[in-house]
């Protein structure tokens, strides 16, 4: 028994000549909401659809539990959100979800589920007149039959209004809370800065960065942004503070997180001369520019 | 193994629900009932009941309609899942493909069955209420709706087959209309070319009958055939079905949705949704 609900290690695919998963290395523990950053083409569906197994690695080990992907455990342990999902138009949310509920072999409560996801009142209308959120949320229903050790979903906020997202997350916490481990590829940056344990980026088919956003915070150093406004004179304060200028009455100026303290005492040290001080730590845009970048600049 | 019954089931409710099931099964009536009346009068002339004739009839009619109809509800199978990226979903879970694959076989060689059935039999019944029937010709008609299913079923499995070598589900049903083209229309015309060239030689004495029957369509034309006198001679089809073993047709049509289905199989296994 391994203590990870899935772990991924130094796993290599290629695809022709072009080296598309390179070494990749990721675990995540039951209970954990892990964010997978990346480009487009940067490696993330391809590395999801290695987990569930559909599609072979050439290198490396995945482990769901303690199961391969693609075996029968492992299609057991696993929900997935695949990336703009869509079912057959013929059918109505009911029965697409029975039909998921018997293919896992979970006894599941559908019309529960589908009340989890808000979809109650499309019960039995027919999915081909769903619009995009509502399949989106029919296709969450279905990662929450049984109770899967590992949930993959693969952008699962594209389609779905700030409300929708909202409840996403609701119901990601919940899964959580269950101790399912959740990999959430995505781009929306900001909701994923506040909603999970652990931050991946992938660039280039590489793992470049996976930890928690204060510790990749830390280790890129980058700065956090100071913005003093003047009451009076900024052109003292500048001259006093060594930032730059960046309208009529502020200053601006960057320390590292080692330096923000002391910054803070030569500011409060000015008195009457500063009105206003607003901070700014860097956030997961600047931190995901930093990482998914780095060669490029 | 109740996996594969949730899958048939589920494409069970998609064909009746698109009316695919209805549509195919008023194609099956129409058309069998047009060509009873229509070949209803060559019955005097060769003493058979009219129900034989129909049966000849029918037999030309379902060689068109079975792979036809079997090709339009397969060719979407795989491709269009891939289509619509539930592909992907349905492998997550824990259905093995083989699973997937029999369930869809199983939901349409039903839908299959029902329109043969109603089709045929609706006219097989006409027939005999107004020309009249006897065992033999009653035998024929259960003949060939049994072997109607069974031609549906390897045109089943070849649309499968071409589904899961296609991407998409347009290039499927291009692929699809061709594959109904060869082996429907081309194969025999190319066989046609080949006897009128040979003049009679040893190709035409030996290979061409084993290489007509080796086409499920020709197969299924000849063990209709060859199993009635009457209905040999009512579609003036009877050397060839003489020429061969009469073991050589059912053996042809009972293999090929065997083989076909494992080819549509080791397809389906390499497709990465």
């Amino acid at each position: 028994m391994t203590d990870k609900a899935l772990s991924i290690t130094q796993v290599c695919k290629d695809r022709g000549k072009i080296r598309v998963l390179d070494d990749i290395t990721l675990s995540l523990a039951p209970g954990q909401r892990v964010a997978l950053l990346g480009h487009n083409g940067a490696g993330k569906s391809t590395l999801i659809k290695s987990i569930l197994g559909l599609t072979p690695i050439h290198g490396g080990a995945i482990r769901i539990g303690d199961a391969t992907p693609g075996s029968a455990q492992a299609r057991r342990d696993t929900a997935y959100l695949p990336e703009a999902v869509s079912f057959h138009p013929a059918l109505t949310g009911r029965e697409q979800l029975n039909l998921f509920a018997q293919l896992s072999g979970a006894r599941a409560d559908v019309p529960g589920l589908l009340d989890r996801v808000g979809l109650s009142d499309a019960l039995d209308r027919r999915i081909g007149a769903y619009s995009k959120g509502m399949r989106q949320r029919l296709g969450l229903a279905q990662v929450l039959l049984g109770q899967p050790k590992v949930a993959l979903l693969d952008e699962p906020t594209s389609g779905l209004d700030p409300i929708s997202r909202q409840d996403l997350y609701a119901i990601i916490d919940e899964l959580a809370a269950q101790g399912t481990a959740v990999l959430i590829a995505s781009h929306a940056l900001t909701e994923v800065e506040a909603r999970t344990d652990r931050i991946a980026i992938m660039r280039k088919g590489q793992m470049v960065a996976d930890d928690t956003l204060n510790n990749l915070s830390a280790l890129a150093g980058l700065p956090i942004r100071l913005k003093v406004r003047a009451s009076a004179n900024p052109e003292v304060l500048a001259a006093e503070l060594g930032g730059i200028r960046i309208n009529g009455a502020s200053v601006e100026l960057l320390c590292t997180p080692d330096d923000k303290m002391e910054a803070l005492r030569r500011i409060a040290g000015m008195g009457d001369a500063v009105a206003d001080v607003e901070m700014t730590p860097p956030r997961l845009e600047d931190l995901y520019r930093h990482y998914a970048q780095e060669e490029m600049q | 193994m109740t996996r594969f019954l949730a899958i048939t089931r589920t494409e069970m409710l998609i064909l009746r629900r698109n009316r695919w099931l209805l549509v195919a099964t008023l194609i099956m009536v129409l058309f069998a009932l047009a060509l009873t009346f229509a070949g209803s009068a060559p019955t005097g002339t060769l003493g058979v009941d009219m129900l034989t004739v129909s049966v000849a009839s029918m037999t030309t009619l379902s060689v068109y309609l079975a792979p036809l109809l079997a090709l339009m509800i397969a060719f979407d199978a795989i491709a269009g899942d891939v289509d619509r990226g539930s592909l992907s979903l349905l492998l997550s879970y824990p259905a093995g493909r083989g699973e997937i694959l029999l369930g869809k076989f199983t939901a349409h060689l039903a839908a299959l069955a029902f329109a043969m059935t109603v089709g045929f039999g609706t006219a097989g019944a006409v027939a005999a209420w107004f020309g009249g029937a006897g065992p033999e010709s009653l035998m024929a008609l259960a003949r060939l709706i049994l072997t109607s299913i069974l031609l549906g079923a390897v045109f089943l499995a070849l649309g499968y087959l071409l589904s899961a070598l296609s991407r998409g589900s347009t290039a499927a049903a291009g692929l699809s209309a061709g594959l109904w083209l060869i082996f429907v229309v081309l194969y025999d015309l190319g066989l046609l070319g080949a006897v009128v060239m040979d003049k009679g030689g040893t190709f035409t004495q030996s290979v061409f009958p084993w290489v007509m029957v080796a086409n499920p369509a020709d197969a299924f034309r000849l063990w209709n055939i060859a199993a009635t006198e009457g209905i040999a001679m009512a579609s003036g089809m009877t050397g060839a079905a003489q020429a061969l073993p009469a073991w050589a047709a059912p053996a042809s049509l009972l293999i090929w949705p065997v083989l076909g289905f494992a080819l549509a199989r080791a397809a389906f296994r390499r497709v990465e949704p």
